[in-house]
C-alpha cells in the first residue's frame, strides 16, 4: 500500500473515532450507570420466551418439534451448546454456528425447505424472527457458562484460516477490513467503543454478548445479523445467512473470545 | 381509603375518578380501564398543562422524591431508565413527565395503600431534558425533576 | 394475539417485588414508514397488577413509554404461592392478561 492511500485510510479511520463533545471520564461513568440501571429487565427474555416455546411446538412439513435438535452437545441437548459454538458437525461435514445449525435441524427434524428455514434470519418492525427467538432461547440456555469453541477438527482449522484473511481482507468502495475497527484498542464511534475482536481480554467480554436487544432496534439481534451489518457499513456485498463466510468469521473471532462467559443475550444500545 | 373517597368526591373529573376508583379497589383490574385514560393529561403539551390535566394544581419542590437508578446520562434515548420513589406520606400517585418530549406525559401511576410509592419503567426522549417527577399526597401535588443527556451512538453495538 | 408478558414477583421479607416485560410496539404516532406515511400511534394505555384479586397497582402510559415495557414495584403482603395478575390494554383495544406465582 502507497503512503497517500494509507493516510487516505488513516483518515477514514480517524473520522470513525471523532472526539467525543463532553469530558470522556464523566461520560463513561455516566454510560455505565445507564447500563447498569437496564441490567435487569431485559426485553430479550421476551424473545428467550418464544423461542422456548417454538422449540417446544410441533411444526413444519413433518409436524414435529425441534426437541431432538443435536447442537453439538447430543440430541436435545441445549444446555451448554452455545458455549461450544461454533464446531464441527460431521452429519454435515460442516463447520456451524448455533444459527446455521438451527436450519439444519429445521430442515432434516421438520422437513422445512432450506430457503424457507433462511427465509426470515432478521426481524423487522412488526413481523417476528423465529430464528431470533430461538438464537435467543439457545443462547440463554448457556448463560454463565465459559465460551469453548473447538479449533482442533481440520475443518474447525480451516475455518479459523478462512476467518483469519476474511477478517484482516480490505475491500469494497472504503477499502474497509474488519480489522480496520476492531483489531485495535480503544477506537470508537461517537460515544461506541470499538472492541478489538483479536484482543483476547476484550473479545471474551463481546463476542460472548449476542444475540442481545439493542435498544436502538427495540429487537433482539444475533451474531449473524452484527456480521451482516458490519458488512453493509463497509459497504461490502451483502454476508449471506449462515453461509460458510460467516460462520469462518466467528470461528476466528470465537478462537480470542474462548474463555470468556457466555452472558447472552445481553442488552445493548 | 377514606381520605381518597372524599378526594373523589371533590375532583370530580371523570377520567381522574376512574383512575382513583380503579386504585381503590371498587372497579375490577382492567374493567373501564380503556375509558379511563387521561387524554387531555397525554396530549397536554406542557409540564404545567399536563399536572392540571390531572387534576393537580401548584407544585410545591420536595426533597422527599427521589430519582433511583436513573442514569445521568443515557446511550440511547429510545429506553431511558426512570425509577421515582416518594417519601411523602399518604402518596397516592407518581407521574413521570419529559419536559422537551411533545407531550410531555409518559405514566402516572396509582399507588394503592399497601403498595410501596417506588416505581420504575423505561421512557423514550427525543433530546436531553429535564424529566419531572410529580407526586400526589395527601391532596397535594409535589415535584422534583433532574437532568438526562440523551447521546448519539455509532454503528455497532 | 400480543405475545405473553414475562412477569417475575419475588417476596423478601414483607414486600413482594414484581417485575413486568411486556412485548408490546408501543408506536408515537410521530414517525414515518419509509413511504413518508404516518405510522399511526398504538401503545398500552393502561396497566393493572392484582394480587388475590386486590389491585396492587394501576398505571396510564402514553406513547413515551418504551418499546416492549418494563416495570417494577412492590406491594405488602404477598407469600409464596400466590398469584400476581397483570392486564395491559392498548389504545386499539387490544388487551392482554398473564399471570405468575410469587416466589
Amino acid at each position: 500500500m502507497s503512503s497517500t492511500m494509507r493516510a487516505a485510510v488513516a483518515a477514514v479511520v480517524l473520522a470513525c473515532t471523532a472526539p467525543i463533545v463532553l469530558a470522556q471520564g464523566s461520560t463513561e461513568k455516566g454510560i455505565e450507570q445507564y447500563r447498569q440501571a437496564l441490567k435487569e429487565g431485559n426485553p430479550a427474555e421476551l424473545w428467550e420466551a418464544r423461542g422456548e416455546d417454538l422449540w417446544k411446538r410441533k411444526r413444519g412439513p413433518k409436524n414435529v418439534s425441534l426437541e431432538q435438535c443435536d447442537l453439538g452437545q447430543g440430541p436435545g441437548v441445549v444446555r451448554g451448546a452455545y458455549a461450544h459454538l461454533p464446531r464441527y458437525f460431521a452429519d454435515t461435514d460442516k463447520v456451524q454456528d448455533a444459527e446455521s445449525r438451527l436450519v439444519t435441524c429445521m430442515v432434516t427434524l421438520q422437513g422445512f425447505k432450506e430457503e424457507d428455514a433462511k427465509k426470515n434470519p432478521f426481524s423487522a418492525p412488526g413481523r417476528h424472527s423465529d430464528m431470533e427467538a430461538l438464537t435467543s432461547y439457545v443462547a440463554a440456555e448457556s448463560k454463565g457458562m465459559k465460551l469453548n469453541a473447538p479449533l482442533a477438527h481440520p475443518k474447525e482449522r480451516e475455518a479459523f484460516e478462512l476467518g483469519d484473511y476474511l477478517f484482516h481482507r480490505r475491500a469494497g468502495p472504503h477499502d474497509y477490513s474488519c480489522s480496520t475497527c476492531h483489531a485495535e484498542s480503544g477506537k470508537r464511534i461517537r460515544l461506541q467503543e470499538l472492541p478489538a475482536l483479536t484482543d483476547p481480554g476484550e473479545a471474551q467480554k463481546v463476542f460472548t454478548t449476542w444475540p442481545a436487544y439493542r435498544v436502538s432496534q427495540g429487537s433482539v439481534r444475533t451474531m449473524q445479523h452484527r456480521l451482516y451489518d458490519c458488512y453493509w457499513q463497509m459497504r461490502h456485498p451483502q454476508l449471506d445467512f449462515a453461509s460458510d463466510t460467516a460462520t469462518a468469521l466467528m470461528v476466528y473471532m470465537a478462537k480470542f473470545a474462548n474463555g470468556g462467559e457466555v452472558h447472552a443475550p445481553a442488552l445493548k444500545r | 381509603m377514606d381520605a381518597r373517597r372524599r378526594d373523589v368526591l371533590k375532583g370530580g373529573g371523570g377520567a381522574t375518578l376512574l383512575a382513583v376508583l380503579t386504585a381503590a379497589g371498587w372497579l375490577k383490574p382492567g374493567e373501564a380501564l380503556a375509558q379511563a385514560w387521561n387524554k387531555a393529561a397525554f396530549e397536554a403539551r406542557t409540564i404545567d398543562e399536563a399536572v392540571k390535566a390531572l387534576g393537580g394544581g401548584a407544585q410545591a419542590q420536595s426533597k422527599d422524591i427521589v430519582f433511583v437508578s436513573t442514569p445521568d446520562i443515557a446511550e440511547n434515548g429510545a429506553v431511558v431508565p426512570i425509577g421515582v420513589s416518594s417519601s411523602i406520606p399518604k402518596t397516592e400517585s407518581i407521574a413521570i413527565l419529559v419536559e422537551k418530549n411533545p407531550s410531555p406525559l409518559a405514566a402516572v401511576f396509582s399507588i394503592p395503600a399497601g403498595t410501596g410509592p417506588t416505581v420504575t419503567t423505561r421512557v423514550k426522549m427525543g433530546q436531553s431534558s429535564n424529566v419531572y417527577a410529580v407526586v400526589k399526597a395527601d391532596g397535594k401535588v409535589f415535584v422534583a425533576s433532574k437532568e438526562i443527556k440523551v447521546t448519539l451512538g455509532g454503528c455497532g453495538g | 394475539m400480543a405475545d405473553p408478558m414475562k412477569i417475575r414477583a419475588t417476596v423478601a421479607g414483607d414486600a413482594t417485588e414484581v417485575k413486568v416485560l411486556m412485548s408490546h410496539e408501543m408506536e408515537t404516532g410521530q414517525r414515518k414508514d419509509a413511504q413518508g406515511k404516518t405510522i399511526p400511534a398504538w401503545f398500552i394505555q393502561s396497566v393493572t397488577a392484582a394480587w388475590n384479586g386486590k389491585t396492587v397497582l394501576s398505571a396510564q402510559w402514553g406513547p413515551a413509554i418504551s418499546k416492549n415495557p418494563f416495570l417494577s414495584f412492590k406491594f405488602e403482603g404477598g407469600a409464596k404461592g400466590d398469584k400476581v395478575k397483570v392486564t395491559w390494554i392498548d389504545n386499539k383495544g387490544e388487551t392482554r392478561t398473564d399471570e405468575a406465582t410469587i416466589g
